[in-house]
């Protein structure tokens, strides 16, 4: 199996995860519905973490496993970190 | 498919045959701990609790600390008890020995003795007595249908729903197929994918429980006025890269594999449905381990990203890395590495085979590392307060 630096749940996902320390301006290869893709990464994503595989505008909801995990608080481009300073969760939100 | 175990007289399945000390009072720790400190073949738990609880909270511990009595991994049981505490420690050693008449059980009450010392020096003896009928024990082989498996993920990253929990998926269907029983748990771990375990139920009825219980916890997070986020996922899930409490769910319930969802338990219930059952526990790790024990589970798998070192003093507690450079980092305490998805050196179905004979080699005597470690960690979830 070739090495991918990150895995695409489903194809229906916004966002992939990175299996691999990522620097920024490399190309990121991972196989959505069994093609490879490469996007390329605008900042340095820490292993585990998440990228945006298409641009999310804020507001929208943002998909991995083909579920929701949250939604953008802000315009999110392709190639950047997905994480908790512009993902918010839906859920056990107690502050609202 | 079978393992070694030990049939007792009840018909029950045990596959270690401890003696317990068994505090039945924060105040009764010390003595506790003395007694199995002296005593090879004995273990014991520690507790902050058995006295002035109430109602249905008080009843919550009296239930978990018998059903940690009357477990099948447990061949002997001494109670301690202070001697003027809620809940009695002759009471619980009552219990115990009322639902398993089989079982060496005794009671130690500290201020009767004449105090710490002469408590611990009285335990000995008993002890000592204990675990020399328990050394007599013989396993006998036994069919996996009989294991009741607990599954639990702690310490998670974003590998955990990628390698570790499907590959334990992929172990819990084996073992449901097999005729055997699998716990799902930690609650809170489950918002966000409530849907698709309520999905998988039985019948409508049990589709309500998962969606009843989720609302319960989920109400119980917002009473505190809080983004639950920092809780839950925790600092750590965060820094290894989960984002969400639904995020973090949607990987965990990876581990519960694909089977139908027989029921929705309380919390510390025994387990008597074989299939999948969801145990509505707490996320933390020690209340969760302490409830499925509590549950009659025989063993745990449990999967980790960040690291974690914890086992149950009567259940073999087996750690799985979900990434290869935690399984090297923290090799004194990680049994299997699932990392191997990650590399693509093996795939899920891989792994979750080789997670199903460790399970069926640790179920008949090989010690999971927890336990070769001395841990015995113990936290019973408390639902009341503290008068």
């Amino acid at each position: 199996m070739a090495r991918l630096q990150a895995i695409v749940m489903k194809a229906k996902d916004n966002v992939c995860t990175v299996v691999e320390l990522i620097a920024p301006g490399s190309e990121v290869g991972m196989e959505i519905n069994g093609e490879n893709v490469r996007v390329r990464a605008d900042e340095a994503i820490p292993v585990g973490h998440k990228l945006a595989i298409r641009d999310i505008k804020q507001g929208e909801i943002i998909m991995k496993y083909g579920e929701v995990i949250g939604r953008a608080t802000q315009n999110i481009r392709i190639g950047q970190h997905v994480h908790v300073h512009n993902l918010e969760s839906c859920r056990g939100r107690g502050d609202r | 498919m079978q393992f070694k175990g030990y049939r007792r007289p009840d018909g029950k399945v045990g596959i270690r045959n401890q003696v317990l000390i068994l505090p039945s009072v924060v105040c009764a720790n010390r003595v506790a701990r003395g007694i199995s400190q002296a005593v090879a073949g004995t273990t014991w738990v520690e507790h902050q609790h058995g006295c002035t609880q109430l109602g249905a909270d008080a009843e919550l511990t009296a239930r978990v600390l018998v059903a940690h009595g009357t477990h099948p991994n447990v061949s002997g049981v001494i109670v301690i008890g202070l001697g003027c505490e809620t809940i009695r420690a002759q009471d619980i050693a009552a219990e115990i020995k009322k639902q398993c008449s089989y079982k060496n059980v005794a009671t130690i009450i500290i201020q009767d003795e004449g105090g710490s010392v002469k408590a611990i020096g009285s335990g000995v003896s008993i002890a000592r007595e204990f675990v020399g009928a328990a050394s007599a024990g013989e396993r006998e082989w036994i069919d996996a249908s009989e294991l009741i498996l607990g599954t639990e993920c702690g310490g998670s990253d974003a590998c955990s729903g990628i390698s570790a929990n499907p590959a334990l998926g992929v172990t819990s269907d084996m073992l449901i197929d097999a005729g055997g029983s699998v716990i799902l748990a930690e609650t809170t771990e489950i918002i966000g994918a409530e849907h698709l375990i309520a999905a998988r139920a039985v019948n409508p009825q049990v589709a309500r429980k998962c969606f009843d219980v989720i609302n319960a916890c989920e109400a119980s997070a917002n009473k505190m006025g809080v983004d639950m986020r920092g809780s839950q996922p925790t600092p750590g899930n965060i820094a290894g890269g989960l984002s969400s409490i639904e995020e973090k769910s949607l990987g965990c319930i990876y581990k519960a594999g694909t089977r139908p969802l027989q029921d929705v338990i309380e919390y510390a219930a025994p387990v008597t449905q074989k299939g999948l059952v969801w145990m509505d526990t707490p996320g933390q790790d020690i209340e969760q381990l302490t409830g499925m024990a509590a549950g009659g589970c025989h063993l745990v798998v449990f999967t980790t990203g960040r690291g974690t070192c914890c086992g149950s003093p009567i259940v073999p507690t087996i750690k799985v890395a979900t990434n290869t450079a935690l399984f090297e980092r923290m090799n004194d305490n990680i049994d299997i590495n699932a990392g191997t998805v990650i590399t693509g050196e093996e795939n899920v179905e891989q792994v979750g085979r080789r997670i199903f004979a460790e399970m069926l080699d640790v179920a008949s005597g090989k010690l999971a590392k927890a336990e070769i470690l001395g841990f015995n960690d113990f936290a019973i979830r408390r639902i009341g307060p503290t008068m």
